[in-house]
């Protein structure tokens, strides 16, 4: 499934980002190969959403780079852009439009035409269960297809990459296995990364698991490398184990 | 120009999908009419044209044309939309042209929506119809001055009240520049140079002799060079802080 000698998807090299006196992502390195689905894990203000935001080409690094398909994010962005499918955090959309407007929208931007854009929209549509609102405004939607039309929207144009900022945020228990399923059925062909505060679905989904806290890269292996960090096997307590011990080692520069 | 298209046809969209469009068109209509019949005294005037009706309108723009233009940009990053916006495959020139081309598009259908008072003054006399052509187009060129400046400031925050404070500000300095009041407080003292080098950058010179119906190359250039300047600090301003 995973071919080792292709060039990775995404690759992020040395990434730094500073927002005045905030070091919020430090010297963080990592890469991504079609057919995993890459677990993004941190405690809130880890600097998650901040990388994501860079690999998608929001923001600009302070140091380092992202390569996507071999493109740098910085010297070609529109390239880097037509190739990723990016849901934002929150997943923002403009609420006055409805859900057939905006994803027409959507679809006409990424290049879409015609019969081509009717036929992507409504195949994404059907995978994601929207025909039911597809006439109504997005501010009327609920939370859960509020978020199901931002996981749509990233879609529309077959994306190799996908980056999705807690995707499964506000959903209920069906919705996530939803998504879940189908995050599980693109990973072959794609190269995914989501974020998620929920660690039974790195279990369900994940092909591999990276842990940032403070910024840092604090671990990147498979799930089941990450539960064996802990003594009882436990996702959750390896998570706790790693992301506190980060803690001490601050505590510990800022007595020295 | 795809994506300008794109953005610009949502964006106008966005306009009617709200109540702002509808209020806004009859709120200038009346706003126009009032001003035209009874302060600019139309009737009382007895002459065949429509001057009572454009010399009003710098003074409608300063209050109408920031409030359709507060929304343009501090929306997208009130609701986080900017994201989204400037992760699609779009450069920054596009998003700032299709915003701008959106609002201007929309204040012209406002304008254009002013033609009862065209037919009124051809029903009653026979005015010069190319000054009244001349008038428009002036009328629509200011309109894009101004959406430009409120475009740009509106970048600059999240809060449309705050844009549109600051917008109506700016455009008031640009109108004021070329008002008798303060040419004539230059006038006492400083170089004829300076004085008119004031009053070229105000609306008003620019505006009205094109309302006299004297089509004049200067501006022309004079509103293309301004809503070009005002676009591209726009694009700076967004390049500059995306995310904050």
């Amino acid at each position: 499934m995973t071919d080792t000698n292709a060039p990775p998807a995404i690759e992020v090299r040395q990434l730094d980002k500073r927002f005045g006196a905030i070091h919020a992502v430090r010297n963080v390195s990592f890469s991504v190969r079609h057919g995993e689905v890459l677990g993004f894990l941190g405690p809130n203000g880890a600097g998650k959403s901040t990388t994501m935001k860079m690999i998608a080409g929001f923001l600009e690094p302070t140091a380092g780079t992202v390569l996507v398909n071999g493109h740098d994010v910085l010297e070609e962005p529109i390239k880097v852009k037509s190739s990723i499918g990016y849901l934002p955090e929150g997943a923002p959309t403009y609420g006055e439009m409805t859900v057939q407007r905006f994803l027409n929208f959507i679809a006409e931007i990424r290049g879409l035409d015609g019969s081509a854009r009717q036929q992507r929209v409504d195949h994404v549509v059907r995978q994601i269960h929207l025909e039911g609102v597809l006439h109504q405004t997005i501010e009327t939607l609920s939370k859960g297809f509020k978020r199901r039309v931002g996981v749509a929207q990233t879609l529309l144009h077959d994306p190799g990459v996908l980056i999705m900022d807690e995707p499964t945020d506000g959903l209920d228990p069906n919705q996530k296995f939803e998504v879940r399923s189908l995050i599980k059925e693109m990973a072959k062909e794609k190269a995914i990364v989501i974020s998620t505060h929920i660690l039974e679905e790195v279990d369900a989904v994940c092909s591999r698991a990276i842990i940032i806290a403070a910024g840092q890269l604090l671990f990147d292996g498979t799930p089941a490398e990450l539960r064996a960090r802990s003594a009882d096997n436990d996702i959750d307590n390896a998570f706790r184990l790693l992301t506190t011990q980060g803690d001490r080692q601050q505590d510990e520069v800022a007595q020295a | 120009m795809r994506n300008i298209l794109a953005i610009a046809r949502r964006e106008l969209h966005g306009y009617f999908s709200t109540p702002l469009a509808y209020v806004f068109i009859v709120i200038f209509l009346f706003l126009t009419g009032v001003f035209t019949f009874y302060i600019g005294g139309f009737y009382e005037r007895n002459q065949a044209d429509l001057d009572p009706f454009f010399r009003f309108h710098p003074w409608l723009y300063l209050f109408l044309i920031p409030a359709i233009a507060m929304r343009l940009w501090s929306e997208e990053r009130k609701s986080g939309t900017i994201e989204l916006l400037m992760t699609l495959p779009i450069t920054v020139p596009e998003a700032v042209l299709g915003k701008f081309l959106a609002a201007w598009v929309f204040s012209g259908i406002a304008l254009v929506l002013t033609f009862p008072m065209w037919i009124t003054v051809n029903y009653l006399g026979a005015p010069d119809n190319t000054v009244i052509v001349a008038g428009y187009l002036g009328s629509f060129l200011m309109a894009g001055g101004f959406l430009a400046i409120g475009a740009c400031i509106s970048a600059l925050t999240r809060s449309q009240v705050i844009a549109f404070v600051i917008s109506v500000a700016v455009c008031f300095l640009f109108i004021l520049s070329g008002f008798p009041l303060v040419l004539d407080f230059f006038q006492a003292w400083a170089p004829q140079a300076l004085v008119d080098a004031i009053a070229s950058i105000s609306f008003l010179t620019h505006f009205e002799s094109l309302q006299k119906g004297v089509i004049d190359l200067r501006d022309l250039i004079y509103y293309a060079v301004l809503i070009s300047f005002w676009l591209y600090a726009n694009v700076v301003v967004i390049e500059m802080k995306k995310a904050d």
